[in-house]
């Protein structure tokens, strides 16, 4: 191509066309190649802040940076530990999932998750009472996990007695946190509060916690991106479905929760409890994810999406080139399908941070890779295709480790470019759970959601206030 | 004496089946003697320390290496490299439904097909995104598109430079690249002359005439009508003189633009100068060579006399019949068509009333009217806002020439008609109807290469047989044109 200054001179080149059809019906006729774009008028009003953005010479640099950051990152799991100390937790800090709000404005879900982490903590007697304290708007601690390097799956409720996985980038040192998983139905993250959940959790932070410490000590560190390269082979995204990596796992750490020397009966508990949930892997694909995406913060100039967070009111991004700042509009209702007798009235919108999953290339964006849930939505494998085929047209690159087999190992895309996303009016494809309206019902079902487009000409517009001048002459 | 190559890599993972391919095509390049790339499992490992190698100090399994023993070191190297390449190098979609989805911009279109060349027609105010993202890929860029702010063309420019690309445009309308037409363009043979434009229809006439003489191009490379301005200071210009100078089948260049800015020609003309091919220029201009004069100049020094370019004159309408009183009207497609008419017409008429008038007391209002001799421009962008270009669409064209037939002062009437890719399938079509009652005398420059769809010849003949004379100069029709008004018509 440019390095071939016969270019204009040799054989007819390939060509392709955006606009008027005409041109490349002419072309065509006269034999030679012609791709034509599908091109339509990009989001309404974003032409002039796309040119801006567009323009700014940082722009292409910068996102390649961000995108070797990401590929470059490492996430290995090397401990776990009590949120409160690690975290800097007391016992009134509570973290959430999604953008900062307060409980005004908070779901059914979050409000639950809330109140129980409140009992759990022994803040109130019983979960009800909390309502009040919460109400009062003082004495407690309300901020995003996002803004702790941690991510929670739903309702993201995460409160000092819970114990966290630390994943690590050996390379930089940058950690990122997440909760254990709770398995699925009834359980806090979905906005359920019963003595059954707050049971459960105890025995998370009692027994499950301090053996799976011991346990990742004696191993060493777990690759958790070599486990998520191996997933996406066995028919896990890594979101909605993470059944191979929770056994990958399971092989890894096995051994040492035997020999740890614990005992026999809590070990078998342990083991039972996370081979008996399927979601189990969520939660260190998510800190995995995290922490590779967080490499890519702060980069001027750069559009690409390093955070995709719902707290159950809105929606939130953030980008590499416009700091912490979120961009926000209202989540979404999950199209999907219902567990027993619940119906779409039942649902909450849109929660939880697992989005993380999707802004790295995984869960919606490898749907390919994972047929078996495109059911979830009562769609054929030819959907699950062509849902990953469409998040191509709105990422930078292709993740080199994470690959489709179904898609001849093409590489996982990745890397969400605003002005991809602004330009074709694709928006990105998140595959979720859908938690009950109200308080304490936990999970209704489970389905596939989108952002709010208008989230996008935020940061759009934002990257245009941003950008460089490029100086003319 | 054979040599060794073993190499570890992080963060690269690969399928065991891959793998093996990878090592099977690494194992068959020039002068290997064995090669394995796999991950650094203990199996592997085992498998190298059994084909001789030495382990390399792995510390994880999810590390990948590469194992290359050869003739020499070169080729150790060289197989070495092969296999990082075919590792990290990008998997097109090669499946059966890859086709299912059209890519939705330009840089996806390019990414998917490997495409070198994007050409961009949408409305102006997006046309900046998709060329810039047409650059990011990679892709020299043709811009048809008009109401491109100069700001964004300079920028494009300068974008493009630093990636060694070529922007032609914005409102490129004509170029040729790989014998292809692009726009609005003909059907040409591969000869020695370069075109490096700044002006379409200009373009399109030197292209017709050359194939008329039997002289085929090289290419031709649209700039955009305001690449020779001041502000844009012939960025494209430039690169493209360079680009056409290290083509060894180009034995000349031609640029050919509108009237440009001085100082911008003057350092296009040194730039020009150091160049191993030479360069000649048509810029149009009073005192300057009209662009069949120029043509002719260009034909001479290729040692290819001009022809008598093709005419086919009226006799009713020829100056057997005697001259006629009252203005000469001219009504175009192709702006530069229409300065080139005009430069020639008002050295004799003085003054002549235009949309793009030579002179700005010359103006035309917006009603296009005027009781003396006029000129209009139709492809001009106040007149093509909303509508198609009236190479794609003469009605509105159509109409005016209704009104101007059936008007008393009109002495003589000059029209231009464009064939080629890209225009009308059979512009003829739509003007016999009108010329059937007309009594002023009807001159067409009639611009086409010998093979295009239209069919240059036949239609030429259809015009003349429905009494218009027909020229494939445009200076000649215009200079036939004024032989048809009486003197006390001219200055």
């Amino acid at each position: 191509m440019s390095a071939d200054a016969h270019r204009f001179t040799g054989p007819a080149p390939r060509l392709v066309t955006a606009g008027v059809s005409l041109f490349a019906e002419s072309v065509a006729a006269q034999g030679a190649e012609v791709g034509e774009v599908d091109w339509r008028p990009p989001m309404p009003g974003t032409a002039a802040d796309l040119a801006r953005v567009m323009a700014d010479p940082r722009r292409r640099p910068a996102n390649a940076e961000a995108l070797s950051r990401i590929f470059g990152a490492g996430a290995h799991l090397v401990d776990v530990l009590p949120a409160g100390a690690t975290l800097g937790l007391a016992d009134r800090d509570f973290l959430h999932a999604g953008p900062p709000i307060d409980w005004s404005r908070a779901s059914g879900p979050l409000r639950g998750a809330l109140m129980g982490a409140a009992a759990l903590e022994g803040v109130v007697e019983r979960p009800e009472d909390a309502e009040r304290l919460f109400a009062t708007g003082a004495g407690y601690s309300l901020d995003p996990c996002h803004h702790h390097a941690a991510v929670g799956p739903m309702a993201g409720v995460v409160s000092a007695s819970m114990w966290v996985f630390v994943v690590e980038d050996p390379a930089t040192g940058r950690r990122a946190y997440c909760t254990l998983n709770e398995g699925l139905g009834k359980v806090l993250r979905y906005g359920a509060y019963s003595e059954e959940v707050l049971t459960r959790l105890r025995w998370m932070s009692r027994v499950l916690g301090p053996l799976l410490q011991t346990a990742v000590r004696r191993h060493g560190p777990v690759d958790l991106k070599a486990i998520l390269a191996q997933m996406l082979q066995m028919g896990d995204e890594a979101h909605n479905r993470n059944r191979a990596g929770t056994l990958m796992l399971l092989r890894e750490l096995l051994p040492e929760l035997i020999d740890s020397g614990a005992p026999s009966a809590d070990v078998a508990e342990a083991v039972r409890f996370m081979a008996g949930n399927d979601h189990f892997f969520l939660n260190l694909a998510m800190p995995a994810c995290k922490v590779t995406l967080d490499a890519a913060r702060d980069i001027p100039g750069s559009t690409v999406v390093v955070a995709m967070a719902r707290n159950g009111t809105d929606f939130g991004i953030q980008v590499a080139g416009t700091g912490d700042q979120w961009f926000t509009g209202p989540a979404q209702l999950a199209d999907g399908l219902f567990l027993g007798s619940f119906g779409p009235d039942d649902a909450n919108p849109d929660i939880g941070d697992s989005a993380i999953t999707e802004t790295a290339g995984l869960g919606g964006f490898s749907m390919a890779a994972a047929p078996a849930i495109v059911r979830f939505v009562g769609g054929e494998v030819a959907d699950a295709l062509a849902a990953s085929r469409r998040m191509y047209e709105i990422t930078v690159g292709e993740h080199p480790m994470y690959s489709i087999p179904v898609l001849d190992f093409r590489g996982s895309p990745t890397g969400i470019d605003v002005t991809k996303v602004v330009r074709t009016e694709i928006l990105p494809q998140i595959n979720t759970g859908m938690a009950g309206r109200l308080a304490g019902v936990g999970q209704v079902g489970a389905g596939l959601v989108t952002p709010p487009a208008e989230i996008f000409p935020k940061a759009l517009a934002r990257l245009a206030q941003l950008a460089q001048p490029a100086e003319p002459g | 004496m054979s040599s060794e190559q073993v190499l570890l890599r992080q963060g690269l993972y690969a399928d065991s089946v891959t793998l093996l391919q990878v090592s099977r095509q690494v194992g068959q390049a020039d002068g290997v003697q064995a090669a394995l790339v796999g991950m650094a499992t203990e199996l592997n490992l085992d498998l190298l320390a059994g084909m001789g190698f030495q382990p390399p100090g792995a510390e994880s399994p999810n590390e990948l290496f590469i194992a290359v023993r050869a003739a020499d070191q070169q080729s150790a190297q060289a197989a070495a490299e092969l296999a990082e390449q075919l590792l990290s190098a990008p998997r097109r979609p090669t499946g059966t439904g890859a086709a299912e989805q059209p890519p939705r911009t330009i840089g996806s279109a390019a990414a998917s097909t490997g495409a070198g060349l994007a050409l961009i027609s949408v409305p102006g105010q997006h046309a900046f995104t998709e060329a810039m993202d047409a650059l990011d890929a990679g892709c020299d860029v043709l811009v048809f598109s008009d109401n491109v702010s100069v700001a964004d063309e300079i920028r494009l420019k300068d974008a493009a430079a630093e990636r060694g690309l070529l922007v032609m445009g914005p409102d490129c309308g004509t170029a040729v690249v790989g014998g292809l037409g692009l726009g609005f363009s003909h059907t040409l043979d591969r000869g020695p002359v370069g075109l490096v434009a700044a002006s379409g229809t200009g373009a399109q006439q030197v292209l017709c005439l050359l194939d008329a003489a039997g002289v085929g191009i090289s290419a031709a490379l649209g700039v955009g009508g305001r690449d020779l301005s001041e502000e844009v200071a012939g960025r494209s210009t430039l690169a493209a003189l360079r680009m056409l100078d290290a083509d060894p089948g180009t034995e000349l260049i031609l640029v050919v633009s509108k009237p440009p800015a001085a100082p911008v020609v003057e350092r296009v003309r040194q730039a020009a100068a150091s160049l191993a091919t030479p360069v000649r220029f048509a810029l149009l201009g009073p005192g300057q060579p009209d662009l069949t004069q120029a043509t002719e100049a260009v034909l001479t020094e290729l040692a290819a006399p001009a022809p008598a370019w093709p005419s086919w004159v009226a006799e009713a309408g020829g100056s057997a019949a005697g001259p006629r009183t009252g203005a000469l009207r001219g009504l175009f497609c192709g702006g530069t068509l229409c300065d080139e008419a005009m430069l020639i017409a008002s050295a004799e008429l003085g003054e002549v009333r235009s949309n793009i008038a030579l002179r700005p007391d010359w103006a035309l209002d917006a009603g296009l009217r005027w009781p003396g001799h006029l000129m209009i421009d139709f492809g001009d962008d106040a007149l093509t806002q909303g509508r198609a270009h009236p190479m794609i669409d003469p009605s509105l064209r159509n109409r005016h020439l209704a009104e101007l037939l059936a008007d008393p002062d009109t002495a003589v009437v000059l029209l231009d008609m464009l064939l080629g890719h890209g225009s009308h399938a059979d512009p003829v079509a739509e003007l016999l109807p009108m010329l059937a009652g007309a009594t002023a005398p009807v001159v067409v420059s009639l611009i086409g290469a010998r093979r295009d769809p239209q069919q240059l010849e036949a239609s030429a003949r259809r015009l003349h047989q429905a009494g218009a004379s027909v020229f494939t100069s445009n200076a000649a029709a215009t200079r036939h044109a004024l032989s048809l008004l009486t003197p006390g018509g001219r200055s």
